[in-house]
Order: structure tokens, then sequence, then C-alpha cells
């Protein structure tokens, strides 16, 4: 039996990193889940308005983070404009950019938002607690965030994850 | 064309660990001769063959095959040559090939040294190295082949990760995939042996080579690795208790702890059982580190690529490993003899204490590294083990570790009198005590934890030099093996002060400075004469100029530090310039510009004092390694040892 005892422990140890495997170490928790949006005032990408955290009331909206330097954002730009076609309603930030380069990314790949914020100097990334460029916060009609995704949006996520989240608080009161 | 041979070359050569696996074993099972013989032979093909298959992705990198989705991926057209050659194991399933590679180049070493070995003991061990062979060739082939192709093929790859082209990183992965891979040689000894179901009187001689060895490799290779953080990222740091960093110290703790058991094995026949347990969970921390590299389960600054497939296949590599070999123990290992008793004051207890206190250590860190992914997987939290935990914990289990170290070597196999004992070390735990607890004055400071150090430092360097005085006066013989295990201990105590030192008296400041003014720390003066941009092969940089001088104005050398953007990264990296001395370094690295106008600069001063003595301390270590596998002892045919005894 004693000579049988590191065969056990191992087999215990392979069950733990066997578990571990199906972990994504990723998937970090944002604190901000489940409360309401960070106050934000912005100025606009384009023109004199303004993007407040007001304008992220009374209806779900899914806000991206993105930049025109970040090769990621472009890899999930097709799933941004397919949102949009969806009906659903994106807030960009944008995030430590130039207005120019900013503004010729989207006549060139397309612009899935509804409104963009412009963050030059990366303040509100901080507010919202930006790791890295592109991440989408989900937020629903009381402005509360509601989850959060790190790295570029892909299909697996939209239709099994994001999309039916978005349904779900459409629908709700 | 060239690629595609490598690529049929590196399956051909499964084929051949396959055979190499199976042929001389069931020989030396069943007794035929010929079928034993073919072992040698089968590894002499398949290392050809893998050393092609290395050659074919090499030409790939130097003839720029943008064709080749890991060329691609991992080069560009303006990558310089000696970078484009490290570039080959600058990513997983380049970094896989040169595994496999090396593991074969073990095993032919094993084949061409072992002629002085039983034949059915050598088929054995060639073929359970075969079978690791084709584990890790699997793997390679089924889930991170580097020669799979990219069509249409780019016009320029996407660049080597800037962080690995530094000439530190161009050595560090192969010393660090021979430690790991040589602690194959010694699992396949210990496997043999079971198997056989006895352990022959040389056994521990013959592995003890081999051991050393693969030590020496991954002492070096750690070493390097964190010479190449300290500088390269900028954080000033040598070591982070890291993931990744642990999963290289793991094996190298318990590595530590088997060379040591095999020296009782050895010279005593004690400890047998123990040393087989010890070379089996070497060898299995090796793929456990390989495994949290690798699958993707924690997160770090030097994780791969990730893909949930290649967790799954190590992780079974681990199991099958694991379980056939820890089974294999639990039926063969009560047939191993016992070996001969000794008393409390003995070599053998000071050694079977070094090896409790050395795997007391790896399970710590083996906790501290794991516990986290436990609870994730738990779901009870998300949590991060940093380093105040290992800072608390590792140092309570190595100082007195280092107390043994001292005296260990001193004493006599078997038994040892008590009363000798004290009136041999009497003058030198005075003279340790003193000079470690007045050293800390010298840098103008005291603490209880540095000055403990100090003293433990110092004990350890006058231990040695009391047994070559002794040895010197006595006029005894001073083999190679006692010469390389006394540089091995110096380095250790040369590592310690420079650990203590370090993290007492380092000065870290964070500055805004101007081109123009002048800072001032550890009565240096750094002043920031001008920063410019310069153009480098594949980026640009802000190159800033420092002198730095005494405080009575000598001047004493001119830092260089960059903030490097390369053309196809998005991120800007830090190329920190040192001044490095026996006594302190001095370390600039640029921050980030204050303003768009770029005239003000957060710059990161460091001065770290006795920062070379870990460098040195490592290096010390392997050599003394390196000295004792020269012993003859260890070349001596078995008839000549027989007709000594």
């Amino acid at each position: 039996m004693r000579r049988l005892f590191p065969l056990l422990a191992s087999v215990m140890l392979l069950v733990l990193l066997w578990l571990g495997l199906a972990q994504n170490p990723r998937e970090i928790p944002s604190p901000l889940i489940g409360r309401p949006v960070p106050e934000i005032f912005l100025p606009a990408l384009e023109g004199d308005a303004v993007l407040s955290h007001g304008d992220l009331q009374g209806e779900v909206s899914l806000v991206n983070v993105w930049a025109s330097w970040c090769v990621s954002c472009r890899a999930e730009h097709p799933h941004l404009l397919a949102l949009q076609q969806q009906g659903v309603r994106l807030v960009g930030i944008n995030y430590r950019d130039e207005r120019v380069d900013a503004l010729s990314y989207l006549e060139e790949f397309g612009n899935p938002y509804h409104h963009i914020g412009w963050d030059g100097d990366g303040r509100a990334g901080i507010e919202w607690g930006v790791y890295a460029t592109p991440e989408s916060f989900l937020i629903d009609k009381s402005g509360i965030v509601r989850y959060k995704h790190i790295g570029p949006l892909n299909q697996a996520l939209l239709e099994q994850t994001l999309l039916p989240m978005i349904r779900a608080l459409q629908e709700e009161g | 064309m060239i690629v595609e041979l490598g690529h049929y070359a590196m399956i051909l050569a499964l084929v051949l660990v396959l055979l190499q696996g199976s042929i001389p074993v069931i020989g030396a099972l069943s007794g035929r001769h010929a079928w034993m013989l073919l072992a040698q032979p089968l590894v002499w093909l398949q290392s050809a063959l893998l050393l092609l298959a290395w050659l074919a992705l090499c030409w790939a990198f130097v003839s720029h095959d943008f064709s080749v989705a890991y060329v691609a991926l991992h080069s560009s057209l303006d990558l310089p040559l000696h970078y484009r050659i490290s570039a080959v194991w600058g990513g997983h399933e380049g970094s896989m090939l040169l595994w496999v590679l090396m593991l074969s180049l073990w095993s032919a070493a094993v084949a061409g040294f072992g002629r002085r070995l039983p034949l059915p003991f050598l088929a054995l061990a060639i073929g359970v190295l075969g079978w690791v062979s084709a584990g890790f060739l699997g793997f390679t082939l089924f889930t991170s082949n580097p020669f799979e192709r990219l069509l249409p093929p780019p016009l320029d790859g996407s660049d080597l990760n800037p962080l690995l082209q530094d000439p530190g990183m161009i050595f560090h992965p192969p010393l660090l995939y021979m430690g790991y891979v040589g602690f194959a040689v010694t699992f396949a000894f210990a496997i043999a042996a079971l198997i056989q179901g006895r352990l022959e009187a040389d056994w521990a001689r013959w592995c003890r080579p081999w051991a050393v060895l693969s030590w020496v490799f991954l002492t070096l290779g750690i070493a390097l690795g964190s010479w190449w953080a300290y500088y390269e990222l900028g954080w000033g740091g040598w070591w982070f208790w890291d993931p990744v960093e642990n999963a290289s110290l793991m094996p190298w703790l318990s590595g530590t702890a088997l060379i040591h058991s095999l020296a009782v094995a050895d010279k005593r026949g004690g400890f047998r059982i123990w040393t087989l347990m010890l070379a089996i969970i070497t060898f299995a921390l090796t793929l456990l580190g390989a495994f949290l590299v690798r699958s993707g389960v924690i997160t770090s600054v030097h994780a791969f690529a990730t893909d949930p497939s290649r967790g799954t296949f190590i992780l079974a590599l681990l199991a099958l490993t694991l379980i056939g070999s820890l089974s294999l123990y639990a039926w063969r290992a009560p047939r191993v003899a016992q070996g001969p008793n000794f008393a409390v004051l003995s070599r053998e207890s000071l050694l079977l204490a070094n090896n409790v206190l050395l795997i007391v250590a790896c399970a710590t860190v083996l906790l501290g590294t794991l516990y986290p992914m436990a609870l994730d997987s738990l779901g009870l939290a998300k949590i991060s083990v940093g380093p105040p935990y290992f800072e608390l914990v590792f140092p309570l289990i190595m100082l007195p570790l280092l107390l043994l170290l001292g005296i260990g070597p001193m004493l006599r196999w078997g038994k040892h009198e008590p009363g000798a004992l004290g009136r041999r070390v009497g003058w030198l735990v005075l003279a340790a005590l003193l000079i470690g607890s007045l050293w800390p004055l010298l840098m103008g400071g005291w603490g209880p934890l540095l000055a403990l150090s100090l003293v433990l430092a110092s004990w350890i360097g006058l231990s040695v030099f009391q047994d070559l005085y002794d040895r010197w006066r006595r006029r005894l013989s001073l083999p190679p093996a006692r010469i390389g295990m006394h540089l091995a201990h110096l380095g250790v105590a040369v590592f310690v002060v420079g650990v203590a030192m370090v993290m007492r008296f380092e000065i870290e400041r964070d500055l805004r400075l101007a081109p123009g003014q002048t800072a001032e720390v550890a009565g240096y003066h750094f002043s920031f004469d001008a920063i410019e941009q310069v153009e480098g092969p594949n980026y640009l940089a802000h190159q800033g100029r420092f002198s730095v001088t005494t405080g009575e104005g000598r001047h004493i050398t001119s830092l260089l530090p960059e903030k490097r953007r390369y053309h196809l990264h998005e991120m800007p990296m830090t190329q920190a310039s040192l001044h490095r001395g026996l006594w302190r370094d001095l370390y600039v690295s640029l921050g980030e510009p204050l303003n768009d106008s770029g005239n003000e600069w957060i710059v990161r001063i460091y001065y770290k004092p006795y920062m070379s003595w870990i460098w040195y301390g490592c290096l010390l270590m392997a050599i003394g390694g390196l000295v004792a596998i020269t012993d003859r002892r260890y070349r001596r045919r078995r008839a000549a040892l027989q007709g000594e005894v």
C-alpha cells in the first residue's frame, strides 16, 4: 500500500490538471459587471457632440473599445458590422488614437457604430479597466454592465453568448 | 522541396523511434541478442533524420520561405540572420522540433558512451528513450507541425516577437531544453532497472554523469533566462515567480536532490529506491513544465500560443509516464535491496536532510503554481499567488539547507564522531559569524535576514577552504569529483551573497527627467544629456544618452537606453542599458515620454549592489558540475572496478 501512495497522489494531480485545461485564465472577471457604467464625458470622434454615460441608458448597447492601430480590431470588424445589421446598438470608444487615423479606418472598413467617443489620452480606458484593445462591454437598458469580453469577438462567441444575451436583455422591461 | 524533405525526415524518424521503443525491449525481455544489438543503429539513424529535419527548418528561415506558416509567423525580411536562426526555436512548433532533436542527441550519446553498459540494460534504456521520443515526436507532428504550409504565401512575415530579438534568447532555450531533456536519460535508466527488477551494483555510477550534465544545462538555462529577463524586460528584477519560471525551477530542485541521492547510492549503496523515485519525479516535472507552458492553463509572460488539443496531448503523455512508471515502481521497488544503516551524524543523514528540504521546496513551488488553478477549477475564485508567498516560504526552507551544506562534505560516511566535528568547525563557526555580521556594515546597513544569509554564505565558503587546506596538509588526493563539488557549493555561497545584497540594498527610482537634467542615485550622478532618434535593422528607437559620474565627478560610463518601436509590432519595447561591475550594476531604462513634445521622460534608474554575484554563482555551480563529471571514476569499466574491490 505504501508503494502505491505516489501513484494515487499523481492521479489526483492529473485530475486537477485535466480540470485546469477546461478553464480559461484569460476570462478575467471585471469588477464592473453588475454595476452602472463608469462616468464618461468624451468628445465625439467627429463633430462637436459629446458621448456621456447618459447615452448608454434606455437601450441595450454594446460598448466596443477599439483603435486604428490595433490589428485584432480589424479582425473583429466584420463581426461588428454584422451586429449592426442585426439591429444591435454599438457604441465605440476610440482608444489612444489619432482622430485622422480613426476616421480613415472607418472610411476604409465601414462604420458600425451609433456613437463614437474619442479617448485620445486613454482616460476613459482607465475608468473602464481596459487591458488591451479590443474589449467589448454589454450594457443593459438601465445602464448596468452585464458582460465583458477581452480580445476580438468571434463567430462562436456571438452565436452562443452575445446574441442570446442581447436578445434577452432587449426583452427585459 | 527542402521543407518537404525535412517533413518526411520527421515522419520517418517517428517510425524509427517506434521501432527503437519496441525491438530492443523485446530483445532484452526474451534474450534475443541480435534484436538488442539493433538499439544503437536505430538511434543513430533517427538522430540523423531529426538533424536533417531541423536543418531543413533552419533553411526555410534563412531563405525567407514564407510559404511555411511557422516561418511567416516568426520571421520577416528585415530580421537579421542571427535572429532568423534563433527564430527557428522562437515559437512553439520550432521549439518542439529542437526539443525532440535534443532528445535524440542525448539518446545517441547514451548509445555511444553506453557500450560499457551490459547490453540488456542498454537495450532497455534506449527502448525507454524511444518511447519518450515517440511521445514528443507524435506531439510535434500531430499538434504542432512546424512544416505546415501557408498558401498563398504572404510577401513578408510578421516578424519575431521583439522580446526574443536578443542575444540571451539565442542560447536560453537550447540550454534549458538540454537540461529538461537530459533528465529523460536518468528516467530511462531508472525504468530499465525497474523492468529488470534489480539494481546493478554500478547503476548509480552509470547515472551520475548524465544526471549532473543535465543539471548543468538546466542551471545554465535558467540563469541565462533570468539574466535575459533582468535586462530585457526593463523591470530590473531577475526572478518573478512566474509560473513558467517555476516550471523550470521545480525540475531543478528535484534534479539537485537527485544528484545528491545518487551520490549516496553510488558510494554507499543506500537511498536506492528513493533515487529511482527521484529520477521518475524529476522527469515527470519536466513534462509538467511542458504542460504548464504549452497548454494555456496558466497566464504568463512566456506562455506560448495555446491550443487545447496540445494541452490534452501533453497531459496524456504525463499521465502515461506517471501511471506507467509509478505502477512499475509499486510493483518492482520492494525487490530492490535496502542500503546499509547509518548513524544520525553521518554524511548520509545530512544528504537525506538535503533531499527532504529540496523536495519540500519543490512541493512548495508546485503548490504555489497550481493553487490558483485548483481554486479556479473548483469554481471558488480566481486568484494569483505572487512573490509574497514564495519570498516568505522559500527562504525558510533554503536557509537550513545552507547550514547543512557547510557540514555535509566534512562528515564521514556511516558514522562521524560528534567531538571530532566540534573541534573541526569551532573556529569556522566563529569566523563565519564575524564575517557575516560585519559584512553588511560595509554597505551601510544591517538586517537580521541579511546578516543570517551572509553568515551562512561565509560558512559555506570557509568550510570549502578548510577542506581544501586539510587535504593539502594531509597529502590526500583531490579527485575532480571533489573539486567540482566544492566549486558548485562555492557557487551557492556566491549566489546567496548576491541575492541577499540585492534584496536589501537595491535602489530603484522612477524619475521625471528632461534632457539637460541630472539625477543623483546612490551617490552616482546620472545626467540626461540628450535624446535622439536612431534606426535599427527592423525598428526605430528613441535613444537616451546618459553620462554617469561619481560624486567626485569622475566619469564612469555612458549609458544608452532605448525605447524601440519595431516596424511590424505595435508594442514599444524597452531596451535598458547597464554598466555592470563586480560590486554593483547601474541600470537605466526609458519609460514613457510625458508629453507630446517629447522633452520629458519617465526614467528608471536602478542601483543593484552585488547583482553580478547572482550570475557568477550560477556559473560556478555549472562549472563545478562539469568538473565533477570529468572524474575518471565514471569512465572505468566494470572489470577494473571489480578488480579494485
